[in-house]
C-alpha cells in the first residue's frame, strides 16, 4: 500500500509553497539587479520546460509500446541546438532589437506588423496548446490515480484536476502579470521552473538508477532484461522517424512556451552558446533511462499495468515509497512548469493580438485616449493578461473533461506538435527571403492550419461513425485520410499539412507584393546581424546630390558631426577639399549614423529618399507614418488611439519644419557668437602686442591694461551668459523651488544692481507678497531689468518705477523707466539672441541678458513682456502665484 | 623705392578708421599712428561716406558691423561713386564673423584687403602700408 492520498496532496502543496518562495525570490533578486540568475545555467535550466510530463512519464509508456522511437522527441531539438544554433540565434537577436514579446509577435512583425496574422498564430497556438494543457492535468491526475486507494471514484480525481488548473491560474497571474515592462521577462516564474527543470532531472536519474542498480542489480543485468523484452524486436520506420525528428525540431522553435523561455526570456544572447551544448546534455540525462525503466517495467509489472506511469509504478511496487513521492514530484514539476510557461505565454499573445485591439476598437472615441494619458491601459493590459491565464487554463481544463483523458500521452503531445508547427514556413522564410510577404504568411498558415485541424484533431474530438464516412459520406475527405491517403496518419498529416502550407506561402509570396510597412521591416528581420547593409545597396545611383545628403545630416545628426563624416568619406575618396561622391559606402555609413538618432528604417528611407532611388516615395513615406500610427496602437498596447497618433506624425511633420528653421538660426546664432567672442578678442590681442612691443609711457601703460581687462571681463561675461542661456534653453536647469518674499527678492535685486544712477520708485507695501518659485533665477531677472535700464534709459535724470500688482492668480511686476523707450520696430527683437537694435548705436548688441530673462520666466512658468505705452522702456513681469515649474522646467 | 621714400617724407599717409568699438579704434589709431600714418576715426555707418569725403584718406580701414549702415553698403557706395569719393579709394575690410561669405562678399563688392578680427598688429599695418603703396 502506497502513501495516502491526503499525504500527496499535503506534498504537493508544500512544494508549490516552496515553489511560490522560489519565485518570490527570483523576482526580489532581479529586483536588486542580481545578474546571478539570469546566466547560461538558469537559461538553459528554463529551456528544460521543453521535457513536459509526456516526457517524464511519457516517453517510458512511449518506449514500451513503440521502442526507441521516443529517441525521436529529444533527437530533433539536439540537432536543432547542435546545428541550428544559427538560426536560434538570429531569432533571439530579433527578439531583443524588437521588443518581440510572443511568437505571434514575432510573425507579425516580420509581416508588416499585420494583425490578422498576430490574431491568426494567436489562434493557432490556443488551439495547438489547449490539448497539451489537458495532457498535463490528464498527467497529474493519472500519478494522483497510482497513489489513490483502490475504491477512489474517477470524478475525484478529476475534481484533483480543476484544483490542479485553479492552483496553476493563480500561481501564473501572481508572477506572470506583475508588470508589463522590462521585455516581458518574468524573473519569478523563470527561477520556478528552472528549480523544477533540476528536480524532474533528479527524480527520473533516481527512478532510473534505482530500476537498474536496485532491481536489475547492474547494467549488464539491465541489458539482459531489455534484449528479453519486446523492445528488442523493434524495428524504425524510416518515415515515421524523419517525421518525428523534424517536428519535435521544429517545435522546439514554434511551440509558444518554448519560443517565450528562448527568444523572450533571454537575457544574454550568449547564454545560448551556452544551451547549445547544455540543452541536449540535459536532453540526453532525460532519456538515458528511459529504455531500462520501460524495459524493466514490462517484464515485472503486471500485464495490462499502464507504461505511462511506470516510474510511479515500478517503486511502489517495490515499496519504495519515498522514491515513488519524488518520482511523483518530478512529473509534478514537468506538468506544472510547462502549463505556466505556456498560459504566460497564450495569454501574452491573446491581451496582445486579441483583447486589446478588440478593446481598442470599442473604446475608439473616448475611452482609449482618456486611457492613454492617465495610464488606465497598464491595468486593461493586465486584466486582459490575467483573464487570458484563466481562459486557457479553463480550455485546457475543458478540453481533458471532454476527451475523458483517453488518448495516450504521447499522441496528444505530437498532435500539438504538428499544430504549432504550421508557423515554421512563414517564420524561418521570414528570417531568410526577403520575397516572402503578409499576403503568402496568412494563406500559409491558414492552410496549413485547416488541413492540421482536419486530419489530427477531429479524429480525437468527432464520433466513431462520422471518421469511417466522412463528412456528407465523402470518402476522399476522411479526415484520417485525407485524399484517400491512408499511410501512418501522423506522417500523412504533418506532410499533408506542412506541405500544402509551405506550397500556398511560397506561392502566395510570389504572386503578391510587400507592402510598404513590409519593405520596412523587411530587412529588420532577415539582415539582422548586417542592419547597415540594406537590399538595395547596389543599385545605389552614384550621382544623387551629396550636398542634399549633407543637408539633411546635419539636420539630424548636428552640423559637427554631420561635416566631419562626410569630410572623413571625401578624404577617403582622395578628394579632401570637395564633397564626396555619393558612394554605396557613403550611403551606408550615413545610413547608419543617421539610424542612431531616427532608426533602421526612417534613415533607409531618408536616404533612399534623397539619392533618388526610388524604392520609397514621399507618399510611401506619409503613408508609413500613418500605418506605423495605427500599428503601434495595437502593438506596443500603450500608446493607444489612432488620432492621437496621426496627430503625432502631424506633430514630427510640423517639428521637421521647425528644425530647418533652427538649423538657419543655429547658424545666424553661431555666426553672432563668434562676432561677439572676436570683438573683446581683437582689443585684448591688439593691445597685448602693443604692451610687449612699444615704448610707452606709464599712464598708455596703465590706460591699456585697464582696456585688456575691461575687455577679458566683458568676455567672460559673455561666455556665462552663453552657459546659462545653454542650460536654460536645453532645459536641464534645476530650480529650487522655495517660499520666497518678493519684497525680499526685490531688494535683493537692486543691491546686486549696484551703482545704476537711477532714481528708484516703489510701494514696498505693495511688494509684500509670499509666492513659490525659484527666489535667485527671479532676481536675475530683476538685476537685468534693472541695469539695462540704468545703462539705456536716456532721460536726463534717469529713474525706474517698479510696481508690484496681484491678478487673479498671477503676479505682476512692472519695470518702468523715463526714458525715450523702444522703437516699436525693435520691441519684438529685444528677447533675441545679440539683437541690435538700430537706435541703441552706443550700446552696441544688446547681448543676452534679455534672452535669458525669456528662458528664466518661462522656466518659471511665467513670461516677460515688452510694455508699450508707458512713456519711457517698460518691462512686464507675469508671475503664477504658485508656479507649476515642474511643467515649466519639463 | 626712391620716389615712394621722398613722397612720404612731403606727404604724411592719412588713414580713416571706421569703427565703432571704441577701445578697437584706440588700438588701431595707435598701431598705425606708430607707423607714422596719420590717423581719423570714424564710428557711424550712416554718416561714412561724408566722413570719408570731408577727411580724403590716402586708405579706408572699414569694419563691417557698424551702427546705422552696414560696412558692405559703405564699400558699396564708395565703388559706385557716391558722395564725392575716388571710387577707386584702397579699402582695408575688418569683421569680426570670420566667416567665408563674408570674405567672398567683400571681394565681390570690390574691397582691396580683408582682414578677420583678432588680427596681428604688424600684418594690419604692413596692409595698410601695402594699400597706400599700390596706388602711388
Amino acid at each position: 500500500m502506497g502513501p495516502s492520498l491526503n499525504l500527496l496532496i499535503a506534498l504537493s502543496l508544500v512544494y508549490v509553497a516552496f515553489l511560490f518562495l522560489v519565485a518570490f525570490a527570483g523576482e526580489r533578486q532581479a529586483a536588486r539587479g542580481h545578474g546571478l540568475l539570469r546566466g547560461p545555467a538558469i537559461y538553459t535550466l528554463s529551456l528544460s520546460i521543453y521535457c513536459t510530463a509526456w516526457t517524464f512519464y511519457g516517453a517510458v509508456g512511449y518506449a514500451a509500446r513503440s521502442g526507441l522511437e521516443f529517441m525521436t522527441i529529444y533527437l530533433g531539438p539536439t540537432l536543432v541546438f547542435v546545428g541550428w544554433w544559427w538560426v536560434l540565434r538570429k531569432l533571439v537577436r530579433i527578439g531583443r532589437a524588437e521588443r518581440i514579446t510572443s511568437i505571434a509577435d514575432m510573425i507579425s512583425s516580420r509581416y508588416g506588423k499585420s494583425t490578422s496574422i498576430a490574431v491568426l498564430v494567436t489562434l493557432l497556438a490556443v488551439v495547438g496548446t489547449t490539448p497539451y494543457i489537458a495532457l498535463q492535468l490528464q498527467s497529474v491526475t493519472l500519478s494522483f490515480g497510482v497513489f489513490a486507494a483502490p475504491g477512489t471514484q474517477a470524478s475525484e480525481l478529476k475534481g484533483l484536476a480543476f484544483w490542479v488548473a485553479a492552483g496553476l491560474a493563480v500561481f501564473t497571474i501572481l508572477f506572470g502579470t506583475r508588470k508589463l515592462d522590462t521585455g516581458e521577462r518574468h524573473d519569478g516564474i523563470v527561477s520556478a521552473i528552472a528549480v523544477e527543470a533540476i528536480v524532474k532531472l533528479v527524480a527520473l536519474l533516481s527512478v532510473g538508477l534505482f530500476v537498474v542498480w536496485g532491481l536489475n542489480g547492474g547494467a549488464a543485468a539491465t541489458r539482459e532484461v531489455i534484449a528479453t523484452s519486446e523492445l528488442a524486436d523493434w524495428t524504425a520506420v524510416p518515415g515515421r522517424w524523419a517525421a518525428l525528428i523534424f517536428v519535435s525540431g521544429a517545435a522546439v522553435i514554434c511551440l509558444p512556451r518554448m519560443f517565450q523561455v528562448l527568444v523572450v526570456e533571454n537575457s544574454d544572447e550568449r547564454h545560448l552558446a551556452t544551451a547549445s551544448w547544455a540543452f541536449p546534455a540535459y536532453l540526453l540525462a532525460m532519456c538515458i533511462f528511459v529504455v531500462p525503466i520501460a524495459a524493466t517495467g514490462l517484464a515485472r509489472m503486471p500485464a495490462g499495468a499502464n507504461p505511462d506511469l511506470f516510474v510511479l509504478t515500478l517503486p511502489l511496487a517495490e515499496g519504495r515509497e519515498g522514491l515513488a513521492l519524488l518520482a511523483f514530484l518530478g512529473g509534478f514539476s514537468s506538468a506544472t512548469s510547462m502549463v505556466i510557461v505556456a498560459a504566460v505565454a497564450l495569454a501574452t499573445m491573446l491581451s496582445n493580438h486579441v483583447v486589446m485591439p478588440l478593446w481598442l476598437a470599442f473604446n475608439e472615441r473616448d475611452g482609449a485616449r482618456r486611457a492613454t494619458i492617465s495610464g488606465d491601459v497598464r491595468d486593461v493590459v493586465l486584466r486582459a493578461r490575467r483573464v487570458s491565464i484563466l481562459v486557457v487554463l479553463a480550455m485546457g481544463y475543458a478540453y481533458f473533461r471532454a476527451t475523458g483523458g483517453t488518448a495516450a500521452l504521447a499522441s496528444i503531445g505530437l498532435i500539438s506538435f504538428v499544430g504549432m508547427v504550421q508557423v515554421l514556413p512563414a517564420l524561418l522564410f521570414g528570417l531568410f527571403w526577403t520575397g516572402a510577404t503578409r499576403f503568402g504568411a496568412a494563406w500559409g498558415i491558414a492552410t496549413g492550419f485547416a488541413v492540421w485541424a482536419w486530419t489530427m484533431l477531429v479524429p480525437v474530438l468527432a464520433s466513431e461513425a462520422f471518421l469511417a464516412a466522412g463528412p456528407f459520406g465523402i470518402a476522399a475527405l476522411r479526415p484520417e485520410a485525407l485524399f484517400g491517403l491512408a499511410g501512418d496518419p501522423l506522417v500523412t498529416a504533418l506532410v499533408l499539412s506542412l506541405g500544402l502550407n509551405t506550397l500556398v506561402f511560397c506561392a502566395a509570396s510570389l504572386l503578391s507584393r510587400p507592402t510598404v510597412m513590409e519593405q520596412l521591416q523587411t530587412p529588420r528581420f532577415v539582415q539582422v546581424f548586417d542592419r547597415a547593409t540594406p537590399a538595395r545597396a547596389g543599385r545605389r545611383r552614384a550621382s544623387a546630390g551629396a550636398e542634399e545628403l549633407l543637408v539633411m545630416a546635419q539636420r539630424i545628426l548636428g552640423a559637427e558631426e554631420a561635416q566631419a563624416l562626410f569630410a572623413a568619406e571625401a578624404a577617403a575618396q582622395g578628394r579632401p577639399d570637395a564633397l564626396p561622391e555619393t558612394t554605396p559606402e557613403l550611403l551606408e555609413r550615413l545610413e547608419r549614423s543617421l539610424a542612431g538618432s531616427v532608426g533602421g528604417a526612417t534613415a533607409y528611407a531618408m536616404v533612399t529618399g534623397i539619392t533618388g532611388d526610388a524604392a520609397v516615395s514621399v507618399e510611401d513615406l506619409l503613408a508609413v507614418a500613418d500605418e506605423t500610427a495605427q500599428i503601434m496602437e495595437y502593438s506596443t498596447r500603450l500608446e493607444a488611439q489612432s488620432q492621437e497618433l496621426t496627430r503625432t506624425a502631424g506633430e514630427l511633420r510640423a517639428v521637421n519644419d521647425k528644425l530647418t528653421a533652427l538649423g538657419h538660426q543655429k547658424d545666424a546664432f553661431l555666426s553672432q557668437v563668434s562676432h561677439e567672442l572676436r570683438t573683446p578678442m581683437t582689443s585684448i590681442r591688439a593691445f597685448s602686442g602693443i604692451l610687449r612691443h612699444a615704448d610707452l609711457s606709464d599712464a598708455d601703460r596703465t590706460h591699456y591694461a585697464g582696456i585688456i581687462l575691461e575687455e577679458s571681463e566683458r568676455l567672460t561675461r559673455l561666455l556665462d551668459d552663453l552657459l546659462d542661456l545653454t542650460v536654460l534653453e536645453s532645459g536641464q536647469v534645476v530650480l529650487n523651488p522655495a517660499d520666497v518674499d518678493l519684497h525680499d527678492v526685490i531688494e535683493r535685486s537692486v543691491t546686486a544692481a549696484g551703482q545704476t544712477g537711477l532714481t528708484l520708485t516703489r510701494d514696498p507695501a505693495a511688494e509684500v507678497v509670499t509666492l513659490r518659485t525659484d527666489g535667485d533665477r527671479l532676481a536675475q531677472v530683476f538685476i537685468n531689468l534693472i541695469t539695462n535700464a540704468g545703462k539705456y534709459c536716456d532721460a536726463e535724470a534717469p529713474a525706474l518705477r517698479i510696481v508690484v500688482r496681484p491678478e487673479a492668480d498671477a503676479l505682476v511686476v512692472d519695470f518702468v523707466d523715463n526714458g525715450s523707450g523702444i522703437a516699436p520696430g525693435d520691441r519684438g527683437l529685444i528677447f533675441e539672441k545679440f539683437a541690435r537694435l538700430s537706435d541703441q548705436a552706443a550700446a552696441g548688441s544688446a547681448g543676452l541678458g534679455l534672452a535669458i530673462c525669456r528662458e528664466v520666466m518661462l522656466r518659471l512658468g511665467g513670461d516677460i513682456a515688452y510694455l508699450p505705452g508707458q512713456g519711457g522702456a517698460a518691462f512686464r513681469v507675469r508671475l503664477p502665484r504658485d508656479v507649476p515649474m515642474a511643467d515649466a522646467a519639463e | 623705392m626712391a620716389d615712394a621714400a621722398g613722397r612720404a617724407v612731403e606727404h604724411i599717409p592719412r588713414v580713416l578708421l571706421i569703427e565703432d568699438e571704441q577701445n578697437i579704434a584706440t588700438a588701431i589709431s595707435f598701431l598705425l599712428g606708430q607707423a607714422g600714418w596719420r590717423v581719423s576715426t570714424h564710428s557711424d555707418g550712416a554718416t561714412a561716406l561724408e566722413a570719408i569725403a570731408r577727411h580724403a584718406p590716402d586708405v579706408v580701414v572699414l569694419d563691417v558691423m557698424l551702427p546705422g549702415r552696414s560696412g558692405f553698403d559703405v564699400l558699396g557706395g564708395i565703388r559706385e561713386g557716391a558722395g564725392d569719393v575716388p571710387r577707386d579709394l584702397p579699402v582695408l575690410m575688418l569683421t569680426a564673423k570670420g566667416q567665408a561669405k563674408d570674405r567672398e562678399r567683400a571681394e565681390a563688392l570690390g574691397a582691396s584687403r580683408f582682414m578677420t578680427k583678432p588680427f596681428s598688429n604688424q600684418e594690419l599695418v604692413a596692409a595698410v602700408t601695402a594699400l597706400a603703396r599700390s596706388t602711388a
